[in-house]
């Protein structure tokens, strides 16, 4: 008789992967879990558990520096990822689906680049570059965030464009471009619409990036400038309280929403 | 003398059972399957797509446990055993080369992993590419080879360690029709230099009976007839058997008196034939002929129309009762046309050519 | 000289790829590449008496990096607390990275060999937080590593320990957190190299006699490699530049490079040794960058990108 083995063999299992992958998600969750529910601690403290309670959203709400710096991130988020994005666009409709042409690899590199540079290295930069600019000028408004924020949200909004661009069916606008539509025309009612999806993805990401950014704007704010993480980062160094929580959980929350959202988008035909 | 049988049988399925999902959902994809192939035989089992066939040779492999039944190599049961531990290779369908190795690497993995003596792995490479004339190629990366070339790599390395028994996955499907008779040819030298038993897998009917010295004809999970191609081809042990292997006319006729009798006429059968008010007869398109009307022992059909292929063409005939059946009719020397659509012509049977059909 | 007509439409499709790039090339110049420039002119400068730099040219800054002046006798001798930071970076960087690698190829594996619902599930669970804020996941290791946090707190209540393990403001609470924070960076690269692995040359190995831990070593890893590379790369980088993780869970003293360049802006007040210390850093991205293009098409085994 046949002494059947106790699992049958299968190819694609290593030993131990399964456990180790398990561990890792595990691992992965339980401190976001443990953020999460710590937000909702009744107690003073972060040291004990006070019971459910919505207390510390409630104080994040009415901290009035809390609603200052999340009305600033997400205004730098709203303003970085409008203006990254279409400048992204353009860009991408002039790197994709092209004959190729002369400095393209430049471009594309020129494009990706802060993406390849440590995130601390560009915050100093512009920490130089826009302190002589602040003494030249005297202007120390938002619009330095809001800049530096583009530069750095550029690489994640061209990416899904060039991605749904490179995707789209090529022979729709020459149908158009047969049916007599001019360019723009083309462009507006053919290439546009079909590339929503895309641009949409690349909006998101970017307003994501910029949400969360926190070595850049640290550098680069001037006073009384705190976002939501640079706020949170200067939170730590004190006392932490379950607001931190509270606040983190929420933008966690958004994050969460955006990246369904992100998904949803994305996924067109399969 | 069951003593030179067991020793002369390479593989041996015993009531094979596969069964892929759970509960009522579960698709059988083996039911019961026996099968005993004999040492340096080339076994073919052929078969339309999912009916079975690569599931029994991933059993054969080890890529899958069956849900019952055992699997026998040499005579040992092997059921339990890791693919890692068969003496057993396969040449896959897609051919699955290491696209990171070159070809002499590809070949030299097997023996590597068994842990031979690199003098030895350098010689059977040698060996083994010249057998499959490559020897130019073997410092080329796979990605660099043709399909036809990539065939032989994956041959050369399935056959490098010297296995009991060669799997072979539609092997020559990816290859177009000019190669694939090539590679029938190769193959078939191959296994006839090297004496390994082989077993083919292919849905393709002429391939099956050009290279086999036995067929197992497979249909849903089941093997339904195990025969020579010739036994297969002129005695097929039922309907679907006839007509998956060449062409064949069926037609339903009154058995009595060791005659069958139909709308055109009655044709004689075997002596003992036994009388039935219904069976189903199989006959060849090229075991019919056409002769006058009327001649004695000719059926009666009308003519409906004719395909002229070169070298014959195949007229398609009707019966009293509707009944249609094809005669191929080699093309004459003299160039001259056959019968015109809605000729009444008489349809002689070669004896022996019909076949009663078990339902 | 006249241009034939294919010359002339050649020119207007690069003027015009150009234009349209043009806005988002400015941009960046501007606010991501240009200043890089400034900081390497910096970095040859004498640093101001309060802040800022005095313009004259120096490479006081890069040799400060290494060497120091005594403050009693005035001999040259070697920056053992800058090194000691850079060798830290590098040794706590290296380590994340092998760690990652360590979680992450099984994770990878396991998701890519899902079958295909159940994979986009798992495939999103890693990709939440990927995509969350790095500070929050940072404080969200604190919370449990912290000397009140979960893991000091349910084994106390277990019994296994009676003082809590003080992890926090030690190297290895930053390697915890680094570890963490960038593991997703690691399987997310190493799937879509997992996911493009043909599985048929898993067959292939266990056929031609592998044992599993051959197939993986002469098979799998040679074939994924362009994707431990990239997997590599997107954690070893950021982890060298790291900022916010030392930060809140290093405390003071276990500085990074990240950190100990930010001191030169801040208390420091030395502008042309943090910007030679940024450039330092760039140098040793660009080099590990530059290794990973070659690795990765050299390794590529079909000839990809």
């Amino acid at each position: 008789m046949a002494k059947r083995s106790a699992r049958p063999f299968s190819v694609t299992d290593l030993p131990g992967f399964a456990t180790i992958a398990i561990l890792a998600f595990v691992a992965l969750y339980v401190p976001i879990l443990t953020l999460v529910a710590y937000s909702f601690n009744g107690a003073t403290s972060v040291a004990v558990w006070g019971g459910f309670s919505l207390q510390w959203y409630v104080a994040a709400w009415d901290n009035t520096v809390v609603q200052a710096a999340a009305m600033r991130s997400l205004g730098i988020a709203a303003c970085a990822s409008v203006l990254a994005t279409t400048v992204a666009t353009m860009a991408a409709l002039g790197t994709t689906r092209t004959a190729p042409f002369r400095g393209q690899t430049a471009i594309y590199v020129a494009i990706n680049q802060p993406l390849m540079v440590p995130e601390i290295v560009t915050a100093v930069a512009l920490l130089i570059f826009f302190a002589a600019i602040k003494v030249a000028t005297g202007y120390t408004g938002l619009a330095y965030l809001v800049m530096a924020h583009t530069a750095f949200c550029i690489p994640f909004a061209y990416l899904p464009i060039r991605a749904r661009l490179e995707g789209m069916d090529l022979s729709l606008e020459t149908a158009a471009a047969d049916l007599y539509a001019s360019r723009w025309h083309t462009f507006r009612y053919v290439t546009l619409p079909l590339l929503a999806p895309g641009i949409a993805a690349g909006a998101m990401l970017a307003f994501v990036i910029s949400l969360d950014d926190v070595v850049i704007t640290e550098f680069v704010k001037s006073a009384g400038q705190d976002t939501l993480p640079t706020y949170m980062l200067g939170q730590m160094r004190r006392a932490i309280t379950p607001e931190t929580n509270a606040i983190s959980t929420a933008l966690l929350a958004l994050t969460v929403l955006l990246l369904t959202a992100f998904f949803i988008l994305t996924r067109k035909r399969d | 003398m069951s003593q030179a049988a067991t020793a002369a049988v390479a593989v041996e399925g015993r009531n094979l059972v596969k069964a892929f999902g759970q509960g009522n959902a579960a698709v059988r994809a083996l039911d019961d399957v026996s099968v005993t192939i004999a040492k340096g035989e080339f076994f073919t089992l052929l078969g339309p797509s999912g009916c079975g066939k690569t599931t029994l040779l991933r059993l054969i492999a080890g890529f899958e446990s069956p849900t019952s039944g055992e699997i026998l190599l040499d005579g040992r049961d092997i059921t339990a055993l890791p693919p890692n531990r068969r003496p057993v290779n396969t040449v896959f369908q897609s051919y699955a080369l290491f696209p990171h190795l070159t070809v002499a690497q590809n070949v030299a993995f097997g023996l590597q992993m068994l842990g031979k003596p690199k003098a030895e792995v350098s010689a059977t490479v040698e060996r083994m590419l010249a057998l499959v004339k490559l020897e130019a190629f073997a410092a080329r990366r796979t990605s660099q080879l043709s399909g036809g070339q990539q065939q032989r790599v994956a041959l050369a390395r399935a056959l490098a360690p010297a296995p009991q028994v060669l799997l072979l996955d539609e092997p020559l499907s990816a290859l177009d029709l000019k190669l694939r008779k090539e590679m029938q040819t190769e193959l078939k030298r191959l296994q006839t230099e090297t004496g390994i038993t082989f077993v083919f897998v292919t849905h393709d009917q002429e391939e099956a009976l050009t290279m086999s010295d036995r067929v197992a004809v497979m249909s849903a999970g089941q093997i339904l007839q195990t025969g020579t191609p010739r036994q297969i081809y002129t005695r097929p042990a039922n309907r679907f058997v006839a007509s998956f292997i060449g062409e064949t006319n069926f037609l339903t006729a009154r058995i009595s008196g060791g005659a069958a009798h139909l709308a055109g006429g009655v044709i004689p059968l075997p002596a003992g034939t036994a009388d039935t008010a219904s069976a189903t007869l199989a006959i060849r398109p090229e075991h019919l002929r056409l002769a006058p009307p009327g001649t004695p022992g000719a059926l009666t059909a009308t003519v409906a129309h004719s395909v002229y292929f070169g070298t014959d063409s195949h007229l398609h005939l009707r019966l009293a009762d509707g009944a249609e059946l094809v005669a191929r009719q080699q093309t004459s020397a003299d160039g001259a046309a056959g019968p015109e659509p809605g000729a009444e012509v008489g349809v002689m049977i070669a004896e022996g050519a019909v076949q009663v059909l078990q339902e | 000289m006249t241009r034939t007509a294919e010359q002339q439409q050649k020119a207007a499709t690069t003027r015009r790829n150009w234009a349209l790039s043009a806005p988002a090339l400015l941009v960046l110049a501007l606010f991501a590449s240009g200043p890089l420039l400034i900081v390497l002119v910096y970095s040859f400068l004498r640093p101001g008496s309060y802040s800022g730099v005095e313009w004259e040219f120096t490479t006081e800054a890069w040799q400060g990096i290494f060497l120091t002046r005594d403050i009693f006798d005035g001999t040259l001798g070697w920056a053992d607390a800058h090194l000691s930071i850079f060798w830290r970076s590098v040794k706590l960087s290296l380590t994340t990275t092998i760690l990652t690698f360590a979680f992450g190829f099984p994770t990878a594996w396991f998701i890519a060999t899902r079958p295909a619902r159940a994979r986009a599930f798992w495939l999103f669970l890693i990709t939440i937080p990927f995509w969350t804020n790095l500070l929050i996941r940072t404080f969200a290791i604190n919370e449990v590593i912290r000397n009140e946090g979960l893991m000091n707190t349910v084994l106390i209540k277990l019994g296994v320990i009676a003082e809590p393990i003080r992890v926090i403001y030690t190297d290895t609470a930053v390697l915890i957190g680094m570890t963490y924070v960038y593991l997703p960076l690691m399987v997310l690269p190493l799937f879509a190299a997992i996911d493009r692995f043909d599985m048929k040359l898993l067959e292939a190995g266990y056929d031609l006699y592998a044992s599993r831990w051959q197939v993986l070593r002469r098979v799998v890893l040679p074939i994924v490699k362009p994707g431990i590379v990239a997997g590599s790369i997107l954690v070893f980088v950021p982890s060298l530049g790291a900022y916010v993780t030392p930060r809140v869970l290093g405390g003071g003293k276990n500085m990074m490079i990240g950190n100990f360049i930010e001191l030169q802006f801040g208390q420091g007040r030395n502008w042309p040794l943090g910007s030679a210390l940024a450039m330092l850093l760039l140098l040793i991205v660009m080099v590990a960058l530059l290794v990973y293009v070659r690795a990765a098409t050299k390794g590529a085994p079909q000839g990809g990108h």
